[in-house]
């Protein structure tokens, strides 16, 4: 089954791509989104009927080359399966709302053929992220991350004609090469020094890589460490993170739908996911993790700020998007990788939908993004205003405190808060709780501008201003029921009490026991793997959860095609009535599960335990923010300027984006251009083209000439070349011969 | 004895007693009438020897050493009659459309293939100048078969007294070979050389080399070819540029290994000398050329040149190598003059290179074979003349002339833009007078089977390979 959804896309692609001359335009675009629709069904599928066990599904041998021995298999786990849901299911609802938003497009001329190469490319950037979500092995893994980068730079440069489009996908492609370098480094470390890229061995070994020193660079290293911080330089490449997130913003010239798939849903994921697919690497390389968190904090809090005042729709979404990926890292860098997938997964249901709500907006407004030149279109586009309502209440993480109801934002993003609590890292937790007054902010400053107040900017186009077709409000429907239940729904098992955790990703437990914590790791440690799984199974029989009803139907209300989600939630044990003063330890070998919590990781159990006032906090951060976004977009429209031109230098500053643009162009992008134009200008033209021109257009004829004089058509001058030819080898003899 | 004698050379027999008969058959019948019927008999009569003798095997040596069949003879012999026949069906048309084709011609491509089959044989310095001048005087006479036309005669009479200078070369070679050795037979010749070779000897070795190369027109031997190929009628310039050359140069590397294979280091750096000097001339003067068979001149002084690298490696794959390359090169060039002969304006033979303009709008299967011929011509892969280049050049780096074989591939740099040219005009060239479009059904077969041979070719190069080996084998050890 996980090989159909694997091929799926690829077939799509490939149908759409090549053969629409003959099926035809719509047929073939079709044929595209319903493979996808199938695939999503399958994935849906898969993830309720997944028991846990880690498997491998081989494809064909993939390399053989020396002791490089591997196959291309699926590797088909909790992350594997939760990562499939995501990709195909934002990808089927992306191509169903392409179809709307990509009808008419007037970056092309009439009569061009766009859509089938979109579609194709659309279907190729999935089967390429599946790729990379299914590899069981580092090379196939790189395999499906070059094939995003390479869908993503087709994408975002589909606009062919203008020439931003093209500059952004170039840069796109160029900043991430960096971190794909760190990447390919990463890999290349590990089997130098592992002598494998499967994963299962890569995991078995990181133990052992933490005792190991390896020399690279100037310096010696501890082996996990390394290849911990090389392929984490990876996945900031990919998602974006300072200081490699510049090609995020500017990847928004791309069309609205690959922004929502590509730079929010699934590829800027992609980071998220290698860390916490590597996570039994990761977890013995506790200098990595503290680079991560303070990466991703940075990063959380650096992208909010720029987000509150940028005036274009989708660079706010895409400030936005970095921000959240930096709240994965935290979460994934603090040790509860759970967390950071469940971030990932719930994020990518909402920030979806507000790319593809304003994606909406855009369309309906004839291609104009800037906010400045909105206002008031809730009457003109009701089910856009009421997704991005509820994309804007998910983002911000509107819930009841204390509880475990709310938009899903409000449980992953508390989550990640209090893991950043737990993980002990104060600049974290409050980056993070400032990050999140500030996104609450800006997210609200985009609703009210977009959606409330006057209509600003040209007449004309707000009287023409219209609601989408159903193909791309259904879509937000389907996202808008994510964004709502997907957070409640499962919560359990990301971020619940430790043994559900363990159990959803099928981490054998240590030891259960009351009090004697430390001498427990030790052992347990050593007869972990044995005991673990009798142990799982006798805490299979745990009493019913509280809110199983409520969970069981709002499952089957967000699903509906899912017929198999009952069950699966019942299947999962609530949690434990005693578990007051409990001490779960993460136990097994690395790779048992599909992460891997280190035996004296208690993050999560820190984070449950965390004070109110950091459970609150969050959401005290969201009213703020959405005090100050209501009072100055609404209740006073003039502050916004009184506080821009009070605070001038700050303002230009974050308007700006933290120059980083600027400084990377007079660090980087203007040196590496004047050594090109050296090369190009000097080295290439001058002495390269320049030798050879010289010999091609002059010497060479020289000769020719010199050779057809010489073939005067007299007889006597053949017979005289004859004889100087005999002459010549005979002195060459007589002076250099044998003879001598 | 004699009986054995007279079985071992029972082809060359055949050949030689068919040419006499039809000889007299023809003049005492239709003379000129029976011309395309003999035309048909010769070739099918040489594609029949062609395959009685590839089935030979094993040694024989006849006339007390003098003539020798053996793999490599059986591998030339086989290569000669099939291009000599082939050339022969091309022309037919081209001659009897101009009036050229009298009975003489078949007759005289016979003797000249009966010369050659004996060079090749060869195994005394007699019958290896017995079968060159056999060749050369039928060649000679073919060369200026048209009579009324000055370029034809000057072509032939040009060939002739620097033929006859040439042999003049080679027989006083011979000559000195004899009175340093007291011996005209290779297997006696090259005891008496042993390894230490008196200078004498070495010049007789250079007078018999500057023969050969005469024969294989490498430079500076090759004046004669540019003028000859251009004003011999183009069916001759087609079998002057493939059949004699595979004779020549199996007679070359005939004598220098099976006489002289005790002095490899001697002969070695004249031939790599002769190699590289075909290899540049060859390639920088046919840059100039205006005409396509001036240009073909140039370009079988070049493919001469890499033919010489493999020979002057001095090893068995040198040998397989060369043989490789003349067959492959025999085949582009059957090809190539197939589109030469085929190219008419107005019912005249047109040769201009820029009578190709724009010729793939009005031909593109032709254009196209004419393309892949080119670029197989210049070695560009993944067309069979790569593969040709690919084992001279090993050869040449397995002999340790490592020099030799990076000015090889210079020069096919060079090479190529001619080639390439050819090409260029016929797709990106500007509109001309058109050419005639093509009739004979003949050239055309020949064109597009060679084109597809260059192609197709690639998959195990027709099994040619342990053939060249084994043959390469006999004549090397």
């Amino acid at each position: 089954m996980t090989t159909i959804i694997l091929f799926a896309p690829l077939i799509g692609a490939l149908i759409c791509g090549f053969l629409w001359r003959l099926i035809g335009e719509q047929a073939a675009t079709w044929v595209a989104t319903g493979l996808l629709f199938l695939a999503c069904l399958l994935s849906w599928i898969v993830f309720f009927g997944f028991d846990g066990e880690t498997r491998q599904i081989e494809i064909l041998r993939y390399i053989s080359s020396g002791s490089l021995d591997t196959y291309w298999a699926i590797r088909l786990d909790r992350l594997t399966a939760i990562m499939l849901i995501v990709v195909t299911t934002v990808s089927a609802l992306v191509h169903l709302y392409s179809m709307g938003y990509m009808a008419h497009d007037e970056n092309f001329r009439e009569g061009e053929s766009y859509r089938p190469r979109f579609f194709a490319y659309l279907s190729f950037f999935t089967f390429a992220m599946l790729m990379l979500v299914t590899a069981d092995n580092l090379v196939q893994m790189f395999f499906g991350w070059e094939g995003v980068g390479v869908a993503s730079y087709l994408l975002i440069g589909f606009y062919y004609r203008k020439p931003s489009a093209n500059a952004a996908a170039i840069k796109a492609f160029v900043v991430n090469r960096i971190g794909d370098f760190g990447f390919a480094l990463g890999i290349f470390a590990l089997f130098f020094l592992v002598d494998s890229i499967d994963m299962d061995t890569i995991f078995a070994a990181s133990p052992e890589l933490a005792q190991t020193t390896v020399s690279f660079l100037w310096t010696d290293w501890n082996a996990a460490e390394l290849c911990a911080v090389l392929l984490f330089i990876g996945a900031m490449g990919k998602s974006a993170q300072v200081p490699l997130h510049t090609w995020l913003p500017d990847a928004m010239e791309g069309p609205t739908p690959v922004s929502a798939l590509i730079h929010a849903a699934t590829m800027v994921t992609a980071g998220v996911f290698l860390v916490c697919r590597m996570s039994p690497l990761i977890e013995f390389a506790p200098h990595a993790k503290m680079l991560i968190v303070y990466v991703g904090a940075i990063t959380a809090f650096f992208a909010a700020t720029v987000g509150l005042v940028q005036n274009d729709i989708k660079r706010v979404i895409a400030y936005s998007t970095c921000s959240q990926l930096g709240y994965m890292f935290v979460a994934a860098g603090s040790g509860v990788y759970s967390v950071a997938m469940f971030h990932l997964f719930t994020h990518a249901f909402f920030k979806a939908m507000l790319f593809l709500g304003a994606g909406s907006v855009i369309h309906g407004m004839h291609h104009e993004q800037d906010m400045r030149n909105y206002g008031g279109l809730r009457h003109k586009m009701p089910y856009t205003f009421w997704a991005m309502l509820i994309g804007t209440l998910a983002i911000t993480g509107v819930g009841i405190p204390l509880t475990h109801i709310g938009f899903a934002g409000f449980l992953s993003k508390d989550a990640v808060i209090e893991s950043a609590w737990g993980g002990g890292n104060m600049f974290a937790f409050w980056a993070l709780v400032i990050a999140a007054l500030f996104t609450s902010f800006y997210s609200w400053r985009l609703m009210f501008l977009t959606f409330f107040g006057e209509p600003r900017g040209d007449r004309h186009t707000h009287e023409h201003a219209h609601e989408s077709p159903m193909v791309m409000v259904a879509p937000l429907g389907v996202l808008a029921l994510g964004a709502i239940f997907a957070g409640m729904i499962w919560y359990g098992p990301f971020f619940g009490e430790s043994e559900r955790v363990a159990r959803f990703f099928s981490i054998p437990a240590a030891e259960a026991a009351h009090g004697e914590g430390e001498e427990a790791h030790a052992e347990g440690e050593e007869h972990a793997t044995g005991e673990a799984h009798e142990e799982a199974a006798a805490e299979e029989t745990g009493g019913e959860a509280e809110g199983e009803g409520v969970v069981a139907a709002t499952e089957e209300l967000a699903e509906g095609d899912a017929e198999g989600a009952a069950e699966a939630v019942t299947d999962l044990p609530g949690d434990d009535p005693d578990s007051e003063g409990h001490h779960f330890a993460f136990g097994g070998a690395p790779g048992d599960g599909a992460i891997y919590i280190g035996p004296d990781n208690h993050v999560i159990d820190a984070a449950h335990e965390s004070p109110i006032w950091v459970k609150v906090s969050p959401f005290v951060a969201m009213l703020l923010g959405l005090g100050l976004a209501w009072l100055a977009y609404i209740r006073q429209p003039s502050l916004p300027k009184t506080w821009a031109e009070n605070q001038a230098p700050l303002h230009r500053f974050l308007y700006n984006k933290w120059y980083f643009d600027e400084i990377f162009g007079w660090a980087f992008v203007r040196p590496a251009s004047a050594l090109g134009r050296f090369f190009w200008r000097r080295g290439d033209g001058n002495v390269i083209d320049g030798s050879i021109n010289g010999v091609a257009m002059g010497f060479i004829p020289f000769m020719t000439r010199a050779a057809n004089r010489m073939q005067s058509g007299y007889l006597f001058h053949y017979a005289f070349a004859m004889v100087i030819g005999i002459a010549v080898i005979l002195t060459w003899l007589t002076l250099f011969g044998g003879a001598n | 004895m004699i009986q054995a004698d007279l079985s071992t050379i029972m082809p060359e027999i055949v050949l030689s007693l068919y040419a006499m008969a039809a000889l007299l058959g023809a003049v005492y019948t239709g003379k000129d009438k029976v011309a395309p019927l003999l035309v048909w008999l010769t070739s099918g009569l040489m594609v029949l020897l062609a395959f009685w003798i590839g089935n030979g095997d094993g040694v024989h040596t006849a006339f007390g050493l003098t003539f020798i069949d053996d793999g490599f003879a059986r591998f030339a012999k086989v290569t000669i009659l099939l291009s000599a026949a082939a050339v022969l069906v091309m022309s037919e048309g081209y001659m009897a459309r101009r009036g050229l084709l009298r009975f003489e011609y078949p007759i005289l491509i016979s003797l000249a293939t009966v010369g050659m089959m004996v060079m090749v044989s060869a195994g005394d310095l007699m019958t290896l100048y017995m079968g060159l001048e056999l060749q050369s005087l039928s060649v000679y006479v073919i060369a200026s078969i048209r009579r009324d036309s000055p370029k034809s005669t000057e072509a032939g009479l040009k060939y002739f007294v620097l033929g006859a200078l040439s042999s003049g070369l080679l027989l006083y070679g011979a000559s000195l070979t004899y009175g340093y050795t007291g011996t005209t037979t290779f297997t006696g010749i090259i005891l008496a050389v042993g390894s230490t070779p008196s200078l004498g000897l070495l010049f007789g070795l250079a007078f018999l080399i500057a023969g050969f190369a005469f024969k294989v027109s490498a430079a500076p031997f090759h004046m004669w070819t540019p003028d000859v190929y251009e004003g011999a009628p183009t069916p001759v310039t087609a079998f002057l540029a493939t059949a004699p050359k595979v004779a020549a140069i199996g007679l070359f590397a005939r004598v220098v290994h099976d006489a002289f294979g005790g002095i490899v280091g001697e002969w070695q750096q004249i031939v790599a000398f002769l190699s590289v000097v075909s290899m540049f001339l060859g390639g920088v003067a046919a840059i100039g050329q205006t005409d396509l068979k001036r240009l073909m001149a140039y370009s079988s002084i070049a493919h001469m040149g890499y033919a010489l690298m493999g020979l002057a490696s001095g090893t068995a794959f040198g040998v397989q190598a060369m043989l490789i390359y003349m067959a492959i090169y025999v085949t582009m060039n059957i090809g190539t003059f197939a589109f030469i002969l085929s190219m008419e304006k107005d019912g005249r033979p047109v040769t201009r290179i820029d009578a190709l303009n724009m010729y793939s709008r009005r031909e593109p299967l032709k254009a196209l074979a004419l393309l892949i011929l080119m670029f197989s011509l210049a070695g560009v892969p993944p067309m069979v003349g790569f593969f040709g280049k690919l084992y001279v050049l090993r050869a040449a780096i397995d002999g340790g002339l490592v020099w030799l074989a990076i000015a090889g591939m210079i020069a096919s740099v060079i090479g190529a833009y001619y080639y390439l040219r050819i090409v260029y005009l016929m797709y990106f060239g500007e509109e001309r007078e058109a050419l005639d479009p093509s009739g004979s059904p003949v050239l055309w077969g020949f064109l597009v089977a060679s084109a597809a041979i260059m192609v197709i070719g690639v998959v195990n190069l027709f099994g040619i390979e342990p053939i060249a080996a084994a043959a390469a084998g006999t004549l090397v050890n």
